[in-house]
């Protein structure tokens, strides 16, 4: 419906590192395939998450966007996954004044050992925004149009240098590259 | 040097303020009964003079709303006119929303030049319930404000500047409104109280259905000295049904409808098919008048009480019933 | 402070039509703490507007800037070097900053992105509630505090008025305390409730609004006249 394997469609998850990020991890240890063009931003938590940063990424070339975080009453920082959760909702509403459907923008809780389902909630989202098509949206340049990887997708291993497996009883910090959002600030002065 | 109108000397020396009949009723001591008529949605004198034939007789004074519940409707004063000119005492009502100082001087000059002398003062039902809800109030004035004001006119011949009013003030009977069962409870009688400082000669309630909490009001205005200077009359109003009954209840501030009305009015339709519209409406109207009357027998009792103020809305035919049947008829006739 | 939030996608897009290049500028001060016009909401109202504008097939250019106050000359004269090119400035700022950018630059279109509500402040987490009316000549001292012009839809001076519903809710929106009853429960607390017995007397409204456009001069602050050699 738009689609080709050269122009599959981007889309951005953040994860917040306590949970959502370690549930991925956990997804790619386990063998739960997910899609690889899921790209996976890690975050201290879903709170920090911006509206901006999230219709960045829509300018930028993504087709959807996913915030993981914690189950409710579990955030590790309290209520950042509720504060999350009501920015999501004020951007669907947002998504539909714009003429994108509200549905590009998604989030859903899990909690870190939720591997499977990590895989299962991502591979639905992907495939509910390739069902959507594309935003209509040029793409900018240099935004990174889909490279296809290897065929085993193994989830965001390939993006970060932590090769160890957050232990499910201690979770202990963990200090991954972090990847920075691209800056907002286009054109201020 | 300013020379006093003959009439205002005449009325002056009977210890009269305006003269007005509804006036001379209340201060030969008779029980007032005034009335209400809510001026037509257009600028067909007829329908006023058809309900002003219900009313005439029955009532000392009728009562014409202002634009009630911010919808518009043919002005208080102009229907006052014609309601004079037919032979019934108007009380025409003034609300601060929609008239600046100005206005209000301009208009009670008018008004009296027409001969009405009864003006009751109102805050005014906000924009926001009627028709008009994007208009602009004005309040530039409040309720207490204006009463002052007319007051002055009256008494000191002065504009609410200072200026003097050429050939005297205006002869009026300056009424307010009040709502006893209105949040916050225990200031309702003072705020009577103001009333009758500021200069209000009379005072029409709101509809009372509970005349028990009415009568615990009435003593505590009694003891503060309200009814030394003011006429307090009590608003009554026919019930058409148990479900009107129940809308007053909980969509009015201030109507307090003990369980037990509600409960009669709707013993009033049991045992007619639900089916049987006119029987039904007929019966419970029957009820309504029926425990109306009962409520005014009630009231009279109560120390301080000068008259009744009976609100049949959209059914003045109510009137003729309810007065007679509360033995107030006939009405005193030629008090001046 | 001053009190906004944006006016709808849709009329901004409407206020934009024919103009290519836009220059959003935010504010820093009240509407950035009301989070209506702030560097956070230039953000994302830019990046909403440039992605609706492209999928109705009008795209605009729509870059952001941000000032510290947008009211005060010498915070946006700055923004005139970079003016060139531009079609319009989508001011975020309130009113005043609307004009006051509108002045500065009277050769460019300013269009307001927001709908300037009130003088307020927050009463909870993200609610913000109307406080002042600006009515020139306060009267805070004799209703203890709590202001009848800004929080009585009626503006009653000797209230409350016969609408007063249960819990002490004004009748005009149940979300509003009556005031009235408010003030009256405030000079009881401070022990003064008899000073409502007085009759306030009608307002002299020529220091507000009514009265027109107004002026606050403070002879002491402005800039001394070298020229004054005596």
């Amino acid at each position: 419906m738009g689609y080709s394997v050269k122009t599959e469609p981007q889309v951005i998850a953040f994860c917040c590192m306590h949970c959502a990020y370690a549930a991925a991890d956990l997804a790619g240890s386990s063998r739960f395939g997910y899609p690889a063009n899921l790209k996976i931003v890690a975050l201290p938590c879903t709170g920090r998450t911006d509206m901006g940063h999230i219709l960045q990424s829509f300018e930028d070339g993504a087709a959807g966007v996913l915030v993981a975080g914690c189950l409710p009453g579990r955030c590790h920082y309290v209520s950042g996954n509720l504060y999350a959760r009501q920015r999501v909702d004020y951007l669907t509403g947002l998504l539909e004044e714009i003429g994108l459907q509200g549905e590009r923008v998604r989030m859903i809780n899990i909690s870190a050992g939720m591997g499977a389902k990590f895989a299962e909630l991502a591979n639905e989202f992907v495939e509910t925004i390739r069902a959507l098509g594309p935003t209509g949206l040029t793409r900018k340049p240099g935004s990174g149009d889909f490279q296809p990887i290897a065929e085993k997708s193994t989830g965001p291993s390939a993006l970060t240098d932590n090769e160890s497996v957050l232990p499910l009883a201690d979770p202990k910090p963990i200090d991954p590259k972090p990847m920075d959002p691209k800056p907002i600030e286009r054109g201020v002065t | 040097m300013t020379q006093q109108p003959l009439q205002q000397t005449a009325t002056t020396a009977q210890g009269l303020k305006s003269g007005s009949h509804l006036e001379r009723v209340l201060a030969a001591g008779h029980f007032a009964v005034t009335g209400e008529i809510g001026p037509p949605k257009s600028h067909d004198a007829n329908l006023i003079l058809e309900k002003c034939a219900l009313l005439k007789g029955y009532v000392d004074a009728a009562n014409i709303t202002d634009n009630q519940t911010g919808i518009v409707r043919m002005s208080s004063i102009a229907t006052g006119i014609l309601l004079s000119n037919a032979g019934l005492e108007p009380v025409i009502q003034m609300t601060c929303r929609d008239r600046n100082r100005l206005a209000m001087q301009s208009d009670i000059l008018g008004a009296a030049a027409h001969g009405i002398r009864n003006v009751l003062c109102l805050s005014g039902d906000h924009q926001s319930f009627g028709n008009h809800p994007g208009a602009k109030n004005v309040h530039d004035l409040d309720s207490m404000q204006l009463i002052r004001m007319l007051q002055e006119m009256r008494d000191n011949n002065q504009f609410q500047c200072g200026e003097e009013i050429a050939g005297g003030g205006p002869p009026l009977f300056i009424g307010a409104a009040a709502n006893p069962f209105a949040e916050p409870l225990e200031l309702r009688p003072r705020r009577l109280k103001k009333k009758a400082l500021a200069g209000a000669d009379f005072v029409q309630t709101q509809m009372i259905f509970d005349v028990d909490r009415f009568r615990e009001f009435m003593c505590r205005a009694v003891d503060l000295g309200v009814t030394e200077s003011m006429s307090v009359l009590a608003g009554v109003g026919p019930l058409k049904s148990a479900g009107m009954a129940r809308y007053m209840r909980d969509n009015v501030p201030g109507i307090a409808v003990p369980d037990q009305v509600i409960k009669r009015m709707e013993g009033a339709v049991q045992g007619i098919p639900s089916d049987d519209k006119k029987a039904r409406m007929a019966a419970a109207r029957a009820e309504g008048v029926r425990a109306c009357i009962e409520q005014i027998d009630d009231i009279r009792q109560i120390e301080g009480v000068a008259g009744v103020h009976i609100m049949a809305i959209e059914w003045e035919a109510a009137i003729k019933p309810i007065v007679v049947g509360a033995g107030l008829y006939p009405r005193p006739g030629d008090t001046g | 402070m001053i009190v906004a939030d944006q006016k709808p996608i849709e009329d901004i897009r409407q206020m934009l039509r024919g103009k290519r290049k836009v220059l959003a500028v935010g504010c820093g001060t009240c509407v950035a703490v009301c989070f209506a016009g702030g560097k956070r909401e230039v953000g994302v109202l830019s990046s909403a507007l440039r992605m609706a504008t492209e999928l109705a097939g009008e795209a605009r250019e729509i870059d952001e800037a941000i000032v510290q106050r947008q009211c005060e000359k010498e915070f946006i004269e700055h923004l005139g070097e970079q003016l060139d090119g531009y079609d319009a400035i989508l001011s975020l700022g309130c009113g005043v900053g609307v004009q006051s950018l509108a002045d500065q630059f009277p050769g460019t279109r300013v269009l307001p992105g927001l709908n300037t509500k009130f003088m307020g402040g927050p009463e909870e987490q993200g609610v913000w509630v109307e406080r002042c009316q600006g009515c020139g000549n306060c009267l805070l001292d004799y209703t203890g505090g709590i202001c009848p012009i800004s929080r009585c839809p009626k503006q009653l001076m000797n209230g409350p008025c016969g609408g007063t519903a249960d819990g002490g809710r004004c009748e005009v929106d149940p979300e509003i305390p009556c005031a009235w009853y408010r003030i009256w429960e405030r000079m009881d607390t401070l022990e003064i409730q008899q000073e409502l017995m007085e009759i306030r007397p009608p307002k002299d409204w020529s220091s507000s609004r009514d009265g027109g456009m107004r002026r606050v001069v403070r002879k002491d602050l402005q800039k001394p006249d070298l020229d004054d050699g005596s």
